[in-house]
This record gives structure tokens, sequence and C-alpha cells, in this order.
């Protein structure tokens, strides 16, 4: 650190220097985002909803790291055109990034939604390779009831019907 | 020496900003000062390698390598703690848990949510990263009705949207080549790196368990976790006052059991002092026929 007190100019030419770095770098960064009209799908089966609830119907599946089109934002939904569908619809932010994802190796839609160069830079970080290498190292490690486990699935449907009969439902100042 | 604070005081400015602009700000940031003739290259890229480090390694951990990591925690939890193997029990914790995990500020995640009962007596819960919640029959003795259910489930789901279990990573498995192609690097998956990977992701899946099962979570991330509890119950419809009650059912029994909870959490009433003030505008729980008659007969006798 002290390297950096001993450079040549004066002090405050320097400081100046910096901050107008820091500022300028703060301010690209901030007006980024705002450009950014397309975001890829982060989770594995997107879907895309008539409206901004998860108690509204799903109109379409959408596959891990196809793109869609942002065109309105509400709160924590988003409306989207899918890329691969010209269908509208909902989703919410936490199923997107901003970034562009590989599909791993050996994904069902691989060929369809990436072009051959990008599957070659696929399956990267913890994947299910990774998981086959942890399973053949720690072969004591059962995996059976977590596949067992996230075949749970709960309908919408029987979701409204949950709440309705237990009467559950947010009074106005808590409701989002 | 005003150099000096100028730079620590626009570093730490920086800090409060994200992992991604931090890197972004140490790059600019350094080559600004190595340009007017500062510092040297050699201190800039050690000051750039130190901004990364400081930046939250989990985060460059996409939702998928969340799940892949979660699936493994659970499992390696699973092999010390036999699922309780009835569908309409775990069907009701999973509609509780579905309706609460879908009002946090993560509703979606790589693999859903995802919730499973313990057949142990102990009290306690465990939440893999990416939403796989596992709770043992000795908690859900600790709930007298659906909502106190609710608030044990989203206390688990505060832990996961918080990332709780990533951040028991030891930093030093985020080094070299592992955090290069953790963020996408150029090559294809080599079996040298993949032997590199799944060394990090064994000791990943490791640090994650000890804390949940051994060490437990500091005081401050537990608060934190209960007062996203306290959010996503409003939110949903169930009373928070649930989650008092809860703990105040549980500090009697766990005075009888030293395993669990006793050892990995706050004593309960600690964490009731910490959410009272949290609970002032919620009135007592109202009783309603339907989730009493539901909670009886699935739980009851759990």
């Amino acid at each position: 650190m002290n390297h950096i007190t001993t450079g040549a100019g004066a002090p405050s030419r320097r400081t100046y220097a910096i901050y107008l770095a820091v500022t300028l770098l703060l301010a690209t960064t901030t007006v980024l985002p705002a450009k950014e009209k397309s975001m890829s799908i982060q989770v594995r089966q997107g879907q895309l909803r008539s409206a901004p609830s998860y108690l509204s119907r799903v109109t379409e599946n959408l596959k891990y790291a196809s793109r869609v089109t942002i065109l309105e934002e509400k709160g924590t939904w988003l409306r989207v055109r899918p890329a691969e569908s010209t269908k509208e619809g909902w989703m919410h932010t936490s199923a997107l990034t901003k970034k562009k994802l590989k599909l791993s190796a050996g994904e069902a839609n691989a060929s369809t939604t990436v072009s051959s160069e990008e599957q070659a830079l696929a399956g990267k970080g913890f994947n299910s390779d990774v998981e086959a290498k942890f399973k053949e190292n720690n072969a004591e490690i059962d995996f059976s009831w977590v596949d067992k486990m996230e075949k749970i699935k709960i309908k919408t449907s029987t979701l409204i019907k949950f709440l309705e009969q237990g009467d559950i439902k947010p009074s106005a100042e808590d409701a989002q | 020496m005003k150099y000096m604070t100028t730079f620590i005081l626009a570093v730490s400015l920086l800090m409060l900003s994200g992992c991604e602009t931090l890197d972004m700000i140490a790059e600019g940031f350094t080559s600004a000062a190595v340009a007017t003739g500062q510092i040297t290259q050699a201190e800039a890229d050690s000051i750039k390698k130190s901004s990364s480090a400081i930046g939250k390694a989990f985060d460059k951990l996409t939702p998928e390598q969340e799940y892949y990591v979660g699936r493994s925690v659970a499992a390696t939890i699973l092999s010390s703690y036999k699922p309780y193997d009835s569908q309409a029990a775990n069907e009701y914790l999973n509609t509780i848990g579905q309706a609460l995990a879908l009002s946090s500020d993560m509703p979606e995640t790589f693999g859903g949510w995802h919730f499973l009962i313990m057949d142990t007596d102990e009290i306690n819960a465990f939440s893999a990263p990416g939403g796989l919640i596992l709770i043992s029959r000795g908690m859900l003795r600790c709930c007298k009705n659906e909502t106190e259910v609710a608030a044990v489930l989203a206390h688990e789901i505060g832990h996961v949207q918080h990332q709780h279990g990533l951040r028991a990573i030891k930093k030093s498995r985020w080094t070299g080549a592992l955090t290069t192609t953790l963020a996408e690097g150029a090559k294809n998956l080599g079996s040298e790196e993949l032997a590199e990977l799944t060394t990090a992701f064994e000791g990943s899946i490791s640090d994650i368990t000890s804390t949940m099962v051994n060490s437990g979570y500091a005081r401050k991330l537990e608060s934190e976790a209960d007062a996203t509890a306290i959010i996503i119950m409003k939110r949903v419809g169930y009373n928070p006052n649930g989650l008092k009650n809860m703990l105040l059912e549980m500090g009697k029994n766990l005075s009888h059991d030293k395993r669990g909870f006793a050892k990995t959490h706050p004593a309960p009433s600690d964490r009731i002092a910490d959410i009272a003030p949290l609970l002032e505008a919620c009135g007592p729980i109202t009783t309603q026929i339907q989730r009493t008659a539901r909670f009886k007969k699935t739980l009851g006798n759990i």
C-alpha cells in the first residue's frame, strides 16, 4: 500500500484522476442494465404465465438458457416475448438472468437453441458430470430420495384450492 | 497519507456495490492508476486479485450450479437421517412450502422448491441450497397448528433465499482455476479440470453440511432467516405470531434434547427477543376449521 503514495505528480491531481475514473465507471455500470432488453431463462423449466401472478395459468413452458425479450416491467414480474415463440406472457424476475447461459453437454435441447461452438463451451462448473464423479467417490451417499423429493410437484389448482379452503389470504397491506 | 486515505475510502465505497461491479471497478481503477504512474503493473495485479477475493465468491455460481450443490448437500444429510415415507404428510408440507416459497424473493430456483420430512425425534431442519428443505418429525412436533408449520418452513426458505448455505463454503475453495472455470472459462471440461472441480465440490459440500449439522450459522443469519420468515408469512396470509408460538414450544422441547437445534441455533428465547419488534402489530392466531382439520389429519400424530 505504501507504494501507492510515492508516485509522480501532485496528490490532489492523482486523487482527482482516481475519482474521475471511478465516477465514470460507476456511471457506465449503472446505465448498462437499462439498455438490456433481452434475458436468459436460468431455471430448468421456465413458465410463461397469463398474468403477473403464480396463481395465473401457465401458457407455455420455456427451455433453460433460451432468450426472451423484455416488453414491460411490473414489480418483480416481467412481460416477455420468447425468442422461440410469438406468444407473450409474464415471468418472474427470479427465473431470468442477464447472463447468456450455456447448456450442459448432452442436454436434450442443446442442438436447437445453441450453435455447435456454444455447445463446445458448455458443461463447465458444478454440473451433472461433477455430481456423477462425486457419486463415484462417495458411493455411500444415496441420491434416490433427493430424486424422489424433486418429483413432488404441487399443481397451481391444488394450491389455489388449499389456500381458499384454509381461508389463507394476505391482509391488504401485506399483499404482493 | 492523504492519498492512501482516499484510496481506502474509494475502495470501501466500491465494496458496497456488487461483485461483478467490484471486479470491473478494480480493473478500471487500477488501470487508471497504472496509466498515471501511481502504481506499478505488479501492484495493480495484486489489487485486482484481492478485490476479486473480497467479492462474494458464491455469486459466481449460477442457479444451476447452486442446484447441484444443494442436491449433494441434501443427499449427504439424508445418509444420516432416514426420510419419513408418508405421501400425505410430505404432500401437505410441500403444499404449504410451495405457497410460502412462491411469496419469497426467490420464488424460482433451478430445480424448484421441495420439502421432505426426516424420520427422527431430534428437533432439526436443514435447507440445502436451491430449495431442498428437510424437516424432522421432532421439529414438526413443536408445531401445534398449520401456521406454526408454515413458520418453520418460512424460516428455512429464508436461509435458502439469502444463500446462507453457500456462504459456509470456505474462501480457500474458490481459488485459481476453480474460480475461472466456474465463471465460464474458455475450455471444455477435461478430466483434470473435472477432478479439480470435484475436489472443490466435495470440499464445498463438506463445508456446508458440517456448518448445518455441527456448528450452525451465526445468530445474525438466524435472525435474518426469522425476519424473512415473518415477511413471507405476511405475504401469504399466515399470522407471523406462529413463529413465536413455535419457538416457545421448541424451547420447552429442547430442554430434553441437546441434539440438533439445541446445538446449532440460538436459544429460542433469544430468537423470540430478536423478532419481538417485528411482531408488534400482529394479533393472536385465529383458528379456522378446515386448517385445523387438515393439520390434525396429516400431522396430528407425527
